[in-house]
Formats: C-alpha cells, sequence, structure tokens
C-alpha cells in the first residue's frame, strides 16, 4: 500500500482525534501541526452537530446556549486568535478552565511526563540551548487535557529522566492541578498518561510501526497492553478537508508550514 | 507632557544598564528604534522579553547590548531557532534569567497596581521556580485551602519600547486589541514610541478609537518613523517580510554573518 499523504498529514489525523469532545482547543507558540489539528477538529465538530451529545471536557465556565462548535483559538497572529486584552489573556483564560485542551511539545520528555523544553545539559551550564518554557510551567498545571507532541520518537527526545524541568509533569496533592498530561503523541505512536502511576501506556502504534520499534526507541519504561492497534491514518476525504479547509486557515499563522507541507499556496 | 523627537534623540532616553520591555514579534516591535540602540552603542541593558523574543533580541543580544536577558522563550518563529541568542547562553557571554510567559505578565501587573508581588497558579516543582530566588513558595496566606502559591516580585520596566500604526497631536496612542503594550506602559517608569503618522485630531474625543487608545499620560516621548517595524509586520500595515527575516536566521548563525548583516542593514 502506498502512503499518499505527508507524515505531518498523519499526525494532524491522529491529534485531531484525541480533540474530539473539547469544547476549546488553544494553541501556543511554534506549534504548525497542533494548530492545523485543532482547526481539523473544528472543521469535523462543525459537520456534526448533533444535539444531545456527551458531557464535554474542559470548559468549565461555559454555559449553554454556545451550541456545539469547537472553538480554536491560536495565538501569535489576527487570525483564529480571539483574544483582545494582551498576551496574558490567554494564560488568564486558561486559569480559570475556559481552555479544554491545549498542546506541549519537549526537547526532552520521561517517562513521568516531565518536559524539558529549554535545554541540554547541567543548567545553567547548558550544553545545548533550545527556545525555552513559553508558558509550559503554567499552563501544564490548569488546563485539562495537554497533549504532548514529540515527531522525532527517539532515546535523545524521550528520556529517562529530563536534564531540566520546563514543567512537572505531576504534582503533589496539596498543588492546585486540574490539568495535566493526558496523551503523548509522537512520529512513532500515541500513549496515554495515567498521573496516578505516573506512567504512560502505549495506546496505538502508527502504520508500519512495531511495538518492538518504539521500545527500542524510546528511553523511558511504559506499560504495553496485550492488544496494540494501529493509530488510524486519514483517508482520501480527511485529506481533502486539511488540505483545502485547514491549508488556508493554517497559513494565516503558519505561511511556510501551509505552502512546504500542506501545498497550500495562498495569498 | 509628550514630546515629539526625531528617531535618534528618541533613543538617547535609552542610558546603559537599563532595564527595557519589548513586546513579541505580532506586537508592534519599534524596529528601526532597536537599530538606532544598535548604532548608539547602548551596552548592559536588562532585556525583558514580554514574555518572549525574536528578531529584535537577538540582533541586541549579537551586537553586545545585552548583559541579561529575561524572557519565557527567544525564537525567531517559522524562520527557526534565534542563533545569536542561543551562542550567547551556551558561550555564557550574557545573563539568562529563565521565566515563563504568565510569571511575566504577572510581574507586570504588579507593578500596574502598585504592589509589590503577585501570586501566580502553577510553577511548582519546575526547574524554572527552584533557580529563581526572587520568587517564593508560600502557603496560602489567607488559609483559603488553596495549597503552596508562587509569589512573584514585580517587575518596573524603566523603558517600554514599541511601534504603532498612529499617534494624535496630543500624545495618544493608538495600540488596538496590543493590549500588552499597555500594560508594559502602565508598568514602566518611561515609554518611548514609535509611529508610522502623527494624525491631527484628538483619539480620545472618538469612543471607537478611545477604547484602543494608550494615553498620552503614560507616553514619554513619540517619533514619527515609516516602515518602523520593518522588517517585521504591523496590523493592517505591512507583512513581515519572513525571506529577510530567513535570510537573518541563515546569516547569524556565525558572528561573522552576523556581522555582515549588521554592517548591510544596521551601521550604513
Amino acid at each position: 500500500m502506498t502512503q499518499n499523504y505527508a507524515p505531518e498529514e498523519f499526525l494532524i489525523n491522529a491529534l485531531a482525534a484525541e480533540l474530539d469532545s473539547v469544547d476549546h482547543v488553544a494553541v501556543g507558540a511554534l506549534s504548525p501541526v497542533p494548530g492545523s489539528a485543532a482547526l481539523l477538529a473544528q472543521a469535523l465538530s462543525d459537520g456534526e452537530q448533533e444535539a444531545g451529545q456527551e458531557a464535554r471536557t474542559g470548559a468549565a465556565l461555559s454555559g449553554p446556549g454556545q451550541g456545539h462548535k469547537m472553538r480554536v483559538s491560536i495565538i501569535h497572529g489576527d487570525a483564529n486568535n480571539p483574544f483582545t486584552d494582551g498576551g496574558r489573556e490567554l494564560f488568564d483564560c486558561a486559569g480559570q478552565g475556559r481552555i479544554g485542551a491545549f498542546f506541549l511539545g519537549g526537547a526532552q520528555i520521561d517517562g513521568e511526563a516531565n518536559i524539558n523544553l529549554l535545554g541540554v545539559g547541567p543548567y545553567p551550564n547548558l550544553d545545548k540551548r533550545f527556545n525555552g518554557s513559553f508558558g509550559s510551567a503554567y499552563v501544564y498545571f490548569v488546563i485539562p487535557k495537554i497533549i504532548l507532541f514529540a515527531p522525532d520518537h527517539s532515546r535523545r527526545v524521550l528520556v529517562d529522566k529530563v536534564d531540566f524541568i520546563s514543567a512537572p509533569g505531576t504534582s503533589a496533592p496539596d498543588v492546585h492541578r486540574p490539568g495535566g498530561p493526558k496523551v503523548l503523541m509522537t512520529g512513532k505512536c500515541v500513549m496515554d498518561f495515567d498521573a496516578d502511576r505516573k506512567r504512560f501506556t502505549l495506546k496505538s502504534v502508527h502504520p508500519g510501526v512495531t511495538v518492538e520499534e518504539v521500545l527500542d526507541n524510546t528511553g523511558f519504561d511504559f506499560d504495553v497492553p496485550e492488544d496494540v492497534p494501529e493509530t488510524p491514518a486519514p483517508d482520501a476525504e480527511r485529506l481533502q478537508l486539511i488540505r483545502t479547509t485547514v491549508g488556508p486557515e493554517i497559513a494565516k499563522t503558519y505561511p511556510g508550514f501551509a505552502q512546504q507541507v500542506l501545498g497550500f499556496q495562498g495569498g | 507632557m509628550t514630546v515629539f523627537e526625531d528617531l535618534d534623540t528618541l533613543a538617547g532616553h535609552v542610558a546603559d544598564g537599563a532595564l527595557v520591555a519589548l513586546a513579541p514579534e505580532y506586537s508592534w516591535v519599534p524596529m528601526a528604534l532597536v537599530r538606532a540602540l544598535i548604532r548608539h552603542k547602548v551596552r548592559d541593558l536588562h532585556l525583558l522579553c514580554v514574555p518572549i523574543g525574536g528578531l529584535a533580541a537577538d540582533m541586541m543580544i549579537g551586537a553586545g547590548v545585552v548583559g541579561t536577558l529575561e524572557a519565557a522563550a527567544v525564537s525567531l518563529g517559522e524562520a527557526g531557532p534565534a542563533p545569536r541568542f542561543i551562542a550567547a547562553v551556551e558561550g555564557r557571554t550574557m545573563t539568562m534569567r529563565d521565566t515563563t510567559c504568565p510569571a511575566i505578565h504577572t510581574a507586570l501587573q504588579a507593578s500596574e497596581k502598585g504592589v509589590p508581588f503577585m501570586p501566580l497558579s502553577g510553577l511548582i516543582g519546575s526547574d524554572i521556580t527552584s533557580h529563581r530566588d526572587d520568587w517564593k513558595v508560600v502557603d496560602d496566606p489567607l488559609g483559603a485551602g488553596g495549597g503552596p502559591i508562587v509569589l512573584l516580585p514585580a517587575i518596573k520596566p524603566d523603558v517600554t519600547l514599541f511601534h504603532s500604526p498612529r499617534a494624535d497631536r496630543d500624545g495618544n496612542v493608538w495600540i488596538g486589541r496590543r493590549r500588552e503594550l499597555a500594560t508594559m506602559a502602565h508598568a514602566s517608569a518611561t515609554t518611548l514610541v514609535t509611529v508610522e503618522t502623527i494624525e491631527d485630531r484628538d483619539f480620545l474625543a472618538d469612543e471607537t478609537m478611545a477604547a484602543g487608545t494608550l494615553p498620552s499620560l503614560y507616553v514619554t516621548a513619540i517619533a514619527e518613523v515609516e516602515g518602523g517595524a520593518r522588517p517585521l509586520g504591523l496590523t493592517d500595515c505591512y507583512e513581515r517580510d519572513m525571506d529577510h527575516i530567513r535570510a537573518y536566521g541563515k546569516a547569524a548563525k556565525t558572528e561573522a554573518g552576523f556581522q555582515a548583516y549588521l554592517d548591510e542593514h544596521v551601521l550604513k
């Protein structure tokens, strides 16, 4: 079977599946694939606005009468960005429980879901410096469903212990923490995170990837159930939606990505 | 009273060692003023990115303007990592104060209110917090069962710098929805603004304009500089020049390439 989609398109589709039944998804800095996934999930939710759906996660303060359309807020641009009260508004909004899901990456992620966006080596004398921790040290605590996104599935990224904790995966019971990591999406698989057990469990492997390959390329221990299904790939209709509906929208925030990956040549 | 000056006079207000606040790339960065500061050989600034830095921070770091950087992150966005920032941190040629986005917003809000500190959720267990000896973890002081919480000291910048499409004749500056610029100006002792144009009217007499206006009360001086945010973008005026920023990101990977960029685009 030949693959007729880019790896990024596969991940957009797989991430969108994790957003099912979230009311409000926010997307932070440097996140073209997560942003596209959120826009895809929104396009899909537009297509199925039936009443009487199951209780939705997140958006604790959203009341009735808001409809079922998923809200997507992408910061760092004027498009798909509803915020009018400055850079703080995303964080204040999250702190109140108005955002249901958010994406975070990590130059390193460990088996307890601690994430490091800052650098490798003994801080502050780093061997390799990355961009920085952004808002992770806050949003990881307050947004109910954090999806960790690590396209480079390797022992370099998925480590036994991070060199620097930008944000901890779990907290002591007395720390106010309504949110945290729920899912890890990599270039090879999907894992679920259980905060009580401080441990990941393999949920599915991407097409063509074996469980052994995931084990070989992961630097931390995790649970492997007896039966590991394959992560669904995007069908033709879904790919069409990504390229024609999501492409022009994400191009407003990430023009380079939209052009190079989704083939969108917009103005 | 707000004064109207030329660009070089405006840049002259920034003293060596000042704590200078600068917004991110989407929020109207005064690039012409940044280039003027580099030409003026300002030194040892404590640069506060509110809350992340980009091209301007990277250029100022590369040009030796910055002694201390406080930022939640620095990057050139789609143009990749910020090369002079990374070289300065890895080479330990600059003091780095790592932080996280809402901590900067919150610390500026403390200054807006004139209170010495503000609490913020999260942060506990992050190595950012364990390395910031000016932050303090306390038990909920009101005993309301909130658990431990972090107190952040107010940040009071000496100078805030930004660019805007327009000011009026009284020195009121239109900021639209870029409200972080208002927070920064409220918190700062001095605010220096470049604008595309100075309009002969009163923004505060027009309710639609007034809602997006930073009153002259907070504005120290203004210079009219057309294209003052280029090569970055300015809402409804011009788009960022991604080819230019990508070329910078490539050139600045080496010290020599960065110097060549400075010679061509800043110092000439």
